[in-house]
């Protein structure tokens, strides 16, 4: 069981977000401990991805606040987000498709030599280390990305992730693309990063993946927050008709 | 590479080629080229391949193949620059006005050695904050590239009328010229200093990479193959200075030199003219150029934004702030192209550079540049430059008509792309 009795390693507080004069975001609050998976779920358009990158700096919030570890930060840009320890994986799995896996994993924080060039064998090197540990059936190392399976290529966003000690994890439906073999390999890999006490914030649609992986689901619908619950609390028709009807259970509560 | 994933299971089969690991595309150009030069060779019964020729080719090709370079990284980032013929212009121009009105009046007079490095500089800075310019209005206003470099194409060639009031300015300052090719030459033993000091570079990079794989324990090539590459940069490189070397200056220039020096040129007296300090230039482009692309920060950016520009932002990169940059290094190539064309002319002329924009981004492209971004290689740039030069020379020679000569190379260019998007689809590297 997760301890949530010391400070959340994020809140979020009261965010909104409008576009144009769409509200996508209506006053939503979640919060998420170390070695905890929190799970948003939603339809499409309920607001969830909106939300979640505000804290991953893709979009910035019109109103609210962000505290990590208790401290309000301001997230303006995905470079601000990397400072806190933030690494996102997304559902387009941002990777540039004509570089290899190590000028992916690396991007935009290349390891460079003396001279200040990128020292490409370093980071083959790096990146070999740690695909060995995630998925040692890696071997495409010296193919652009585009050449690999969606699994290959989820391996090397969550590679990113990992290697540069992500405390806190944003993966958008990471299995979406993925055959059961490599979601299995996903579902282990959540449990290894729990294990080291990062925080997930899991973008999900589908139920069973949440009731498997998550500790707390939280529920949007319409731009506001339907409610958060402890999986372990309810079941999964509890959050269907959270999702579909907009409804929290009376029994539960978190 | 696709085909690379397939050598496991073709082991026995693995042709020359793969092992040197050469670039298949690369070898397509080359011969490419070799055809294009034997076929003019046999039109002109000889003339196209003399050194006489390969020289003057050489130089005409500098000014294109430097912007090309350029070119590269602005189609790679998904943008286009209509504006460099126009760019050219005003570069020429504001170095032109620099160097024969504005220097003087300040009194520097005419053949002060300041004169030309300070016209470089002033015309550097020039092209550099025009491209800057063009960057911020993609990059930060978001306005496509295609229109705002359409609107420096007109902008900017016509500054250049304004500033020279549509005149010839010149002669340029005789140091000035030494950057436009035959007026500047190394001469036969610095040129083979340089080709020597080049070969042992070229091995010295080669012995490196290697040395670098083993240090992480990467497969590497055979040792035979990494001689055999090095033998074919030494026999390229000193090939080059030797066909250089054997154009000579003719007698009459010689007898002129020595006349002025008061003393009398000896019998049989002959000297080549070697590399011209424009190619100099050009292969000094070409290595920085290279060394960006491949070894820096910048250039992994500029690539992985072309790849996916999501991507990259998401991954923390300054994509506007990228776009400044890239169109900047456009502007300042356009600066360095201007000298070298305007040096070559020995004045400034109005039409200076008019249609080099189509030239450029034709031999970027003929060069493998993908212009849906996130491919491209310097070296195929300048090759492809090299290609149109010696498509449209060798036409000039054999007596082709003036139409026919364009006609031919806008063909060449469309055939050029259809053969890529052929030979991608075949090896699935889309």
């Amino acid at each position: 069981m997760v301890d949530r009795t010391g400070t959340p390693l994020v809140e979020m507080r009261d965010v909104s977000v409008s576009f144009g004069g769409v509200k996508a975001v209506d006053h939503v609050s979640v919060d998420l401990y170390p070695g905890e998976v929190v799970g948003l779920l939603g339809h499409n358009g309920a607001g969830k991805s909106t939300l979640i990158k505000c804290l991953s700096g893709a979009y910035s919030m019109d109103a609210g606040e962000i505290l990590i570890d208790g401290k309000t930060v301001d997230i303006q840009n995905p470079r601000d987000a990397r400072k806190h320890n933030i690494e996102t994986i997304y559902q387009t799995l941002a990777l540039a498709d004509n570089l290899d896996a190590a000028s992916n994993l690396f991007l935009g924080r290349e390891l460079v030599t003396g001279a200040g060039f990128v020292d490409d064998a370093r980071m083959e090197a790096e990146t070999r280390k740690i695909m060995g540990r995630l998925n040692p059936n890696f071997k495409k190392f010296a193919d652009p990305v585009k050449a690999l399976s969606g699994g290959q290529r989820q391996s090397v966003a969550i590679a990113r992730a990992v290697y540069f000690n992500a405390r806190i994890l944003i993966m958008d439906e990471p299995t979406a693309a993925l055959g059961p073999q490599e979601t299995k390999m996903v579902a282990e890999l959540i449990q290894q990063l729990k294990d080291q006490g990062i925080g997930i914030f899991l973008i999900e649609h589908d139920v069973h993946s949440v009731m498997d992986l998550c500790d707390r689901a939280s529920v949007m619908k319409n731009g506001a927050l339907v409610g958060t619950v402890n999986v372990g609390d309810v079941t999964d028709e509890d959050i269907l008709s959270m999702i579909i009807l907009g409804k929290k259970p009376e029994t539960a509560a978190a | 590479m696709a085909e690379a994933s397939e050598t496991g299971t073709s082991k026995g089969r693995q042709n020359i080629f793969k092992t040197l690991e050469f670039d298949t595309r690369l070898l397509g150009m080359i011969g490419a080229f070799i055809l294009v030069c034997i076929v003019f060779n046999v039109l002109t019964d000889g003339r196209f391949l003399t050194p006489r020729n390969i020289f003057n080719l050489t130089i005409q090709t500098v000014s294109v193949a430097i912007m090309a370079t350029g070119m590269v990284f602005v189609i790679v980032t998904r943008h286009i620059d209509l504006s460099v013929g126009a760019l050219l212009a005003t570069c020429s121009a504001v170095m032109a006005m620099t160097q024969t009105q504005i220097l003087p009046a300040l009194g520097l007079d005419y053949g002060s050695t300041l004169i030309a490095p300070m016209a470089i500089l002033v015309g550097i800075l020039t092209g550099g904050l025009i491209g800057a310019f063009h960057g911020w209005l993609v990059g930060y206003l978001t306005i496509p590239a295609f229109i705002v470099t359409l609107g420096g194409f007109l902008v900017w060639r016509n500054v250049a009328w304004y500033l020279t009031n549509g005149q010839t300015i010149g002669p340029l300052d005789p140091n000035f010229q030494m950057l436009g090719g035959i007026g500047g030459t190394m001469g036969e033993t610095a040129s083979w200093i340089f080709g020597l000091l080049a070969v042992a570079a070229a091995c010295y990079a080669i012995w490196q990479a290697r040395r670098a794989r083993i240090a992480h324990e990467f497969s590497v090539k055979p040792l035979w193959a990494e001689g055999l590459l090095m033998a074919i940069a030494g026999v390229l490189i000193l090939g080059f200075v030797a066909t250089l070397n054997a154009y000579e200056v003719p007698d009459r220039v010689l007898a002129r030199e020595f006349e002025a020096r008061g003393e009398v040129m000896p019998d049989g007296f002959t000297q080549g003219y070697g590399l011209p300090f424009s190619v100099l230039l050009l292969i000094a482009v070409a290595v920085v150029m290279t060394l960006v692309a491949r070894r820096t920060r910048l250039g992994r950016y500029i690539f992985a934004t072309g790849g996916n520009p999501d991507a990259a932002e998401l991954s923390g990169i300054n994509t506007r702030f990228l776009t400044v940059k890239v169109f900047a290094i456009m502007g300042v190539l356009c600066a360095l192209a201007a000298l070298v064309a305007s040096a070559r002319l020995s004045f400034h002329s109005n039409d200076i550079g008019t249609l080099d924009e189509l030239r450029v981004i034709a031999a970027a492209v003929i060069g493998g540049t993908a212009l849906a971004g996130g491919i491209g290689t310097i070296y195929g740039a300048i090759l492809g430059a090299l290609i149109m030069q010696s498509l449209q020379s060798g036409m000039a020679m054999v007596g082709v008509d003036a139409p026919f000569q364009n006609i031919v190379v806008g063909s060449v260019l469309v055939l050029a792309v259809l053969i890529d998007i052929l030979y991608r689809k075949r090896t699935g590297d889309a």
